[in-house]
C-alpha cells in the first residue's frame, strides 16, 4: 500500500516538475509547481512527518506561490514574449549540457553506497514535539541565526518599500 | 484500522460533508432573511412555507442557466477555478471536533473525522489555499475586472494570514498542542479560551472575515467598482460554486472559532450534569452519551451564532477602502497580535513562577 502510494506520488511529482519546465504558459508553470509542492507534502506524510508536510503547504503552496502567481499575473506575459524563437544552436547546446548532467548524476548515483540504517527507526521523529525539542536544544544556534537572517531581510524590505520624503501617492 | 472503524469513518465523513453542504445551502436563505429583517423587509417568502424552498429554487435556476465560457478565456483554468474553490472549502471541516466521545456497544466513537496532531496547521494550510480558486478563476476569465479582483483577493489573503497565524500562536502557547481535539478537551466546562485570549479572538475574528471575503472585506468582488470582481465572467453553476464556497468557508470559519475560542462542544456544568445523569439513570454510558449529544447541539448552536454574526456584520458595516484594508492588516492587526503573544508569554511565565 505504502509502496504503491510512493511510486504513484513519485511519478506524479516528476511529471508535474517536468510540466513546470515544459509548459509554455507561465501561469500553468506556477500551477504545476503548486501541485509539485503538494505531492512532496504527500511524501512527507508517507514518512510520518506531518508537521513538515503541513508547514510545506502553508509556507510554499499557501504563501510563496500565491506571491509568484500574483507577480506573474501582473506581468501578463503576452503572446509576443512567449513565442521568442530559440535558435537551433542553443537548443543543441542545451540538449548536450542537460544530457551530460544526466550522465554525471547517473554515474554518481550508481557508485553511491546505501548508508546502513542508524539504529531502529523512530516513527515519532517527524512529530511536532520531537522536532521542537531538537530545534530548541541541539540546533538552537542555527535556529536563532536563521531567525535573525529573516529579521534582517524584513527590515531591508521595509526600508526599500518605505516612501521617500516628499514622494506623493494618490 | 478495523473494518468497523473504517466504515464508521466513511459514514461520518459523508455525514459531515452533507451537513456542511446543507448548512451552506440554508445560509443563503438565512442571509436573505436576516438582510430583510435588518432592512425591515419581508425577504424571500414565495417558494414553500416562509420561503424555505428558496435555496432549492436558486440552485435549480443556476443549474439550468447557460454554461457560458468567454471566447478568449483560458478554458481549462476557467473550469478548474470554481472547482478548486469548492474543493478547498469542503476539505477543512475534516479535523474539526464536532463532539466528544460516544460509547456505543463498548466502543469509543469519536465525533471527529480525522484526528491529527497538527489539526490547527491543517486548517490553516487549507484556508491559505482557498485563494487559488479565486486567483485562477479571475485570471482565466481574461477580463481586467476579474484580474483586479483576483489580485485583490491574493494580496488581502496574504496580508491577513499573517495576523491570523500570529493570533493562533497565542492560543497554541496556552494549549501546548496543535491537535484540535486536545484544544477542545482543555476547555472543559466553562474554561474557554476566550477568557484568556480576548484580544487574540478579536484579531482572529477580523482575519476570518478577511479570509472568507465577507463584507467589510469583500473587495475582491466589490460590485460597485469591479462589476463582480473575480466572478464577473462566471455564470450558471460555476458562479454558484463560487458563492457556495463562500458560505462553506463561513461555516468552517465559525466552527474553527467556536473550537479554538468558545470551548467547542463544552458547556458550563457539564461534569455536574453527567454525574447527576449517571445517578439518575444508573448508567455511566447513557449519561456520557446524553452529555455528548448535548455537546454536539451546543457546538452547532455556537457555529450558528457565528454565522449569524457574519451576516449581521455584512448588513451593518460598509466596505473598507483598499488602503484602509492594507493599513488595518499590516499596521494594526500584526503589531497587536505580536503584543498579544508577548502578553500571553509573560502571563504564562508569571503563572509558572508564582504557583
Amino acid at each position: 500500500m505504502t509502496e504503491n502510494l510512493f511510486y504513484f506520488l513519485a511519478s506524479l511529482t516528476l511529471l508535474c516538475a517536468l510540466m513546470v519546465v515544459i509548459s509554455k504558459n507561465p501561469v500553468h508553470s506556477v500551477i504545476f509547481l503548486i501541485v509539485t509542492f503538494f505531492t512532496i507534502s504527500g511524501h512527507y506524510i508517507l514518512l510520518n512527518a506531518q508537521f513538515l508536510a503541513a508547514v510545506n503547504i502553508i509556507v510554499y503552496a499557501g504563501a510563496i506561490m500565491v506571491l509568484f502567481l500574483f507577480v506573474i499575473m501582473f506581468l501578463n506575459l503576452g503572446k509576443n514574449e512567449r513565442d521568442v524563437k530559440t535558435s537551433t544552436l542553443t537548443k543543441i547546446a542545451g540538449t548536450i549540457a542537460g544530457g551530460l548532467l544526466f550522465v554525471v548524476m547517473i554515474a554518481a548515483l550508481k557508485d553511491a553506497a546505501i548508508a546502513p540504517a542508524v539504529g531502529p527507526f523512530n516513527s515519532q521523529i517527524g512529530m511536532v514535539e520531537s522536532l521542537g525539542k531538537v530545534l530548541f536544544t541541539q540546533y538552537l544556534l542555527p535556529f536563532e541565526l536563521a531567525s535573525i537572517l529573516f529579521l534582517v531581510a524584513m527590515v531591508g524590505a521595509v526600508m526599500l518599500g518605505k516612501k521617500e520624503a516628499g514622494e506623493r501617492h494618490f | 484500522m478495523e473494518s468497523v472503524d473504517l466504515i464508521y469513518k466513511a459514514v461520518y465523513i459523508l455525514a459531515i460533508f452533507g451537513i456542511t453542504l446543507l448548512i451552506a445551502t440554508y445560509s443563503t436563505y438565512f442571509e436573505r432573511k436576516i438582510a430583510a429583517f435588518i432592512q425591515d423587509r419581508v425577504g424571500p417568502n414565495r417558494a414553500g412555507p416562509a420561503g424555505l424552498l428558496q435555496p432549492l429554487a436558486d440552485a435549480g435556476k443556476l443549474f439550468f442557466k447557460e454554461e457560458f465560457i468567454p471566447a478568449k478565456a483560458n478554458k481549462a483554468l476557467f473550469i478548474i477555478g470554481p472547482g478548486v474553490a469548492m474543493l478547498v472549502a469542503t476539505m477543512s471541516s475534516a479535523v474539526i471536533p464536532f463532539g466528544d466521545m460516544l460509547l456505543v456497544g463498548g466502543r469509543e466513537v469519536w465525533l471527529q473525522a480525522i484526528e491529527v496532531n497538527i489539526g490547527v496547521l491543517y486548517v490553516f494550510g487549507v484556508v491559505s489555499l482557498g485563494v487559488y480558486g479565486l486567483m485562477i478563476g479571475g485570471w482565466a476569465s481574461n477580463n481586467k475586472f476579474s484580474l483586479l479582483g483576483a489580485i485583490r483577493a491574493a494580496s488581502q489573503n496574504i496580508s491577513y494570514e499573517l495576523a491570523m497565524g500570529l493570533s493562533l500562536i497565542a492560543v497554541l502557547m496556552l494549549s501546548g498542542s496543535l491537535s484540535l481535539r486536545e484544544i477542545a478537551e482543555q476547555q472543559h466546562g466553562f474554561n474557554w479560551n476566550i477568557w484568556y485570549q480576548p484580544l487574540g479572538f478579536v484579531i482572529f475574528l477580523v482575519c476570518a472575515f478577511a479570509e472568507t471575503n465577507r463584507t467589510p472585506f469583500d473587495l475582491p468582488e466589490s460590485e460597485a467598482e469591479l462589476i463582480g470582481g473575480y466572478h464577473t465572467e462566471y455564470g450558471s453553476m460555476k458562479l454558484g460554486m463560487y458563492l457556495f464556497a463562500e458560505y462553506i468557508n463561513i461555516f468552517v470559519a465559525s466552527a474553527v472559532m467556536a473550537t479554538l475560542y468558545f470551548g467547542a462542544y463544552n458547556f458550563p456544568f457539564m461534569t455536574e450534569l453527567e454525574l447527576w445523569l449517571a445517578d439518575a439513570t444508573e448508567s455511566v454510558v447513557t449519561a456520557n452519551n446524553i452529555v455528548t449529544m448535548l455537546g454536539v447541539a451546543v457546538m452547532f448552536a455556537k457555529i450558528f451564532m457565528f454565522i449569524f454574526f457574519f451576516m449581521w456584520v455584512r448588513w451593518t458595516l460598509p466596505r473598507f477602502r483598499y488602503d484602509q484594508l492594507m493599513k488595518l492588516g499590516w499596521q494594526i492587526l500584526i503589531p497587536l497580535s505580536i503584543l498579544n503573544i508577548i502578553l500571553t508569554g509573560g502571563a504564562i511565565l508569571l503563572k509558572d513562577s508564582l504557583f
